[in-house]
């Protein structure tokens, strides 16, 4: 007997989406998406409200049915028992039972993903760590903080130990104080090598937390990539300066259309090839008598590429 | 705030149906004659009672365009036992010889009156027909007014005659002043121009006549909130966000209100046991004898309503929606299946279209088991229907419940 030469095959990705699209009658809110998350990677789709990030995060976990496209979880058709058992969803909105204490919504939800006895046991403890919940297990959810809902939130997402999860803007509405904890919370989790997709329409969490962006606008995925990738792709080596004059009149706005640059919400915004341009920039104005208040030079992020692509603010 | 129309304004119309919807006086009371005397004079009686307004039957109704034989006594005690009539009246032999009597000590032919204890205005009703066909009053002023006539146009009596009719009347006079418990022979007619006897055949060993109707009536219509509230679950989840998640885990729709009936029912039933364990403790019903009429009953029950639940959360969006709409159905189904008002005691048309409710099904069941004492196998048709609805109702609201499962 001889062994038949065979191809391996290529390890499943956590995560595939080709080519999906959501309508809701003229709307198209997911249009043409097609992504790849890789082992142990963040992905970070950041986009404006309204953007299709939450329509594509519910496409996968089968909230929504996609009108055409596929999305695959290892492999399998996302709406397949392996692909649910795999994916852990966080949704946007608080999605827990008031009435029940802090175990009983994770027994609840454990018990509703198949977890025996003694593994819901197991996760409810490690959730409840995990989330800084321990000491109020036994308390009703309806008196908690909306920083604690939020953890518990995610922790109900976490109870059946998923390969992927899928976080939908986690941190809406908590307070600083719970954001930095919830960083916190989803760091531990990227320690252990855990698959995350994470919208957001806050760059600086996606900066701190992702691996690789995306980002979404209008149901498309506009440029995707780390964020020195995109920065790079965007500006190369470029830099901004943001300039507030005293008085804002036509002829402020003519000088500054002169100089290639734009106003936005009353500051002028200016990419520079090099920083040492900012100088001739100065005297420029200085010579053209127009006050200035106040000038910065910063290295374009995130919300510059956001800017640059589309126009618009990220949080317009 | 429609409701608030709505409501009132069909409660009146329902018991304006009820109660105001009669032409006549008397309601049309099914009585059922078993004449085993078949002589001029019965015969007279039936026609007389025939022109009042009765629904007189004097055999069964064709079966398959078949004529059924006359009633009997005991055919008609049977028919009653089944709840075909409230009273049977059974003529015995010999009423024609001696059909109307004043005085308690004469000879008299008493007509059997059979009847289900649970009706309680049949029986009266029919007792006092029978004496209105009789064209009968008071027999101590019939008696002294036709001595007097006598006097006036025969020219009086002897005083021998005067003391024995004196005495005759001074006695029925005070056999008329007793109570009524207490006067001779057994029956409660005895001053009657038609000697009447009554007898109970069914619930005549109950200890409290009305406690199980009762407790099935008021149990189903509380049943119905309870499952409605429980179905309303399916509502908080959908608001709170909690359905999606769980929607999102193995967990279908199909599954998931398949658990809810399940749980619904449970409590359905749950909360019947408690009823008719409080109606055992407390009013004496004749629970223990009768567990496992009761536990079909009250299975097949417990899923009808479930489902009824099922079915009115997954029509709703909202809670306040369901709540109000809830009320409306309940109340209604409640009034017109016999939870507030006797069915027996409603029009034919109205008694024809409480067989729609749930509450005429499961009242009609318990009252198989606990009044009748009807054996389980006969509850088969009260079981098939409130099954069936339940599977009805159920099927419906799966279908209804696919708005939440997919944008």
């Amino acid at each position: 007997m001889t062994a038949a030469a065979t191809t391996p095959t290529p390890p499943s990705l956590p995560l595939r989406i080709h080519d999906l699209v959501k309508r809701f009658g003229e709307l198209t809110a997911v249009n043409g998406v097609s992504l790849e998350l890789n082992p142990g990677e963040c992905l970070g789709l950041l986009g404006p409200n309204g953007a299709g990030k939450s329509t594509l995060i519910r496409s996968i976990v089968g909230r929504v049915i996609p009108d055409s496209g596929t999305a695959l979880v290892f492999g399998s058709p996302a709406d397949s028992n392996q692909a649910r058992m795999a994916l852990g969803w966080v949704p946007q909105d608080l999605a827990l039972y008031p009435r029940l204490t802090c175990r009983e919504n994770l027994e609840a939800f454990g018990q509703y993903h198949g977890l025996s006895r003694t593994s819901l046991n197991g996760a409810i403890t490690s959730c409840l760590d995990w989330a800084g919940l321990a000491d109020r297990a036994d308390h009703l959810v309806s008196s908690f903080s909306g920083g604690m809902k939020r953890r518990l939130n995610m922790a109900a997402g976490l109870i059946h130990s998923p390969k992927v999860i899928l976080m939908d803007e986690p941190t809406v509405g908590v307070d600083p104080q719970s954001r930095n904890r919830i960083f916190e919370m989803i760091e531990k989790l990227r320690t252990q090598g855990i698959s995350m997709v994470y919208t957001t329409h806050y760059m600086e969490e996606a900066e701190r937390l992702c691996d690789r962006i995306a980002i979404i606008d209008h149901g498309r995925i506009i440029a995707q990539g780390t964020k020195e990738d995109l920065v790079t792709d965007a500006f190369a080596s470029r830099s901004e300066v943001f300039a507030r004059f005293g008085k804002t009149d036509e002829s402020v706005s003519a000088w500054v259309k002169e100089r290639g640059g734009a106003f936005d919400n009353g500051i002028a915004r200016f990419t520079l090839e090099r920083p040492t341009e900012i100088a001739s920039l100065l005297e420029s104005a200085a010579a053209a008598r127009h006050e200035l208040v106040d000038v910065s030079l910063r290295k374009p992020n995130l919300e510059s590429v956001f800017l640059h692509l589309t126009g618009r603010e990220l949080r317009d | 705030m429609a409701l608030s129309f709505i409501l009132p304004i069909a409660f009146f119309t329902i018991f304006a149906v009820i109660f105001g919807g009669r032409h006549d006086t008397t309601p049309r009371i099914t009585v059922l004659i078993a004449d085993e005397d078949h002589s001029h004079a019965s015969q007279q009686l039936i026609r007389g009672l025939a022109q009042e307004s009765l629904v007189v039957k004097t055999r069964p109704d064709p079966k398959r365009g078949v004529e059924q034989p006359e009633y009997t006594a005991t055919s008609a005690e049977a028919a009653v036992r089944a709840g075909d009539a409230p009273v049977a009246l059974v003529i015995p032999a010999g009423f024609g010889n001696n059909p109307i009597s004043f005085a308690p000590g004469a000879q008299r032919t008493e007509i059997t009156m059979l009847k289900d204890s649970s009706d309680m205005v049949a029986p009266q009703v029919i007792a006092g027909l029978l004496q209105k066909v009789a064209m009968t009053s008071m027999p101590d002023a019939m008696a002294e007014q036709g001595m007097k006539y006598t006097e006036l146009y025969a020219g009086g009596f002897t005083p021998e005659q005067r003391k024995r009719m004196n005495n005759e009347l001074e006695q029925l006079r005070r056999e008329q002043s007793r109570p009524r418990s207490e006067r001779s022979g057994q029956s409660s007619e005895a001053g009657m121009a038609i000697a009447v006897k009554t007898r109970d055949v069914v619930g005549e060993n109950k200890n409290n006549p009305m406690i199980s109707f009762y407790a099935a009536a008021i149990g189903v219509m509380f049943l119905l909130f309870t499952a409605s509230g429980a179905g309303g679950s399916l509502l908080d989840e959908a608001e709170s966000g909690t359905l999606d998640r769980v929607l999102s885990s193995r967990v279908t729709m199909g599954t998931l209100l398949a658990g809810k009936l399940c749980y619904c029912s449970l409590l359905a039933f749950s909360q019947l046991i408690l009823m008719f364990v409080w109606a055992w403790l407390v009013f004496k019903l004749d629970f223990i004898p009768h567990l496992g009429g009761f536990a079909v009953m009250g299975v097949s029950t417990a899923f009808a309503v479930a489902a009824f639940g099922m079915l009115l959360a997954s029509t709703c969006r909202t809670r306040a929606q369901l709540g109000a709409i809830s009320t409306l159905v309940i109340l209604i189904m409640s009034s017109v299946g016999g939870s507030m008002f006797p069915r027996f005691l409603m029009p034919q048309a109205m008694q024809k279209a409480g067989l729609l409710t749930i509450n005429a099904w499961a009242i009609d069941g318990f009252t198989k088991v606990f009044w009748r004492d009807e054996p389980i196998t006969h509850l088969w048709q009260q079981v098939l229907v409130l099954v069936l609805i339940g599977i009805t109702l159920f099927a419906i609201a799966r279908r209804l419940a696919r708005k939440w499962e997919y944008a």
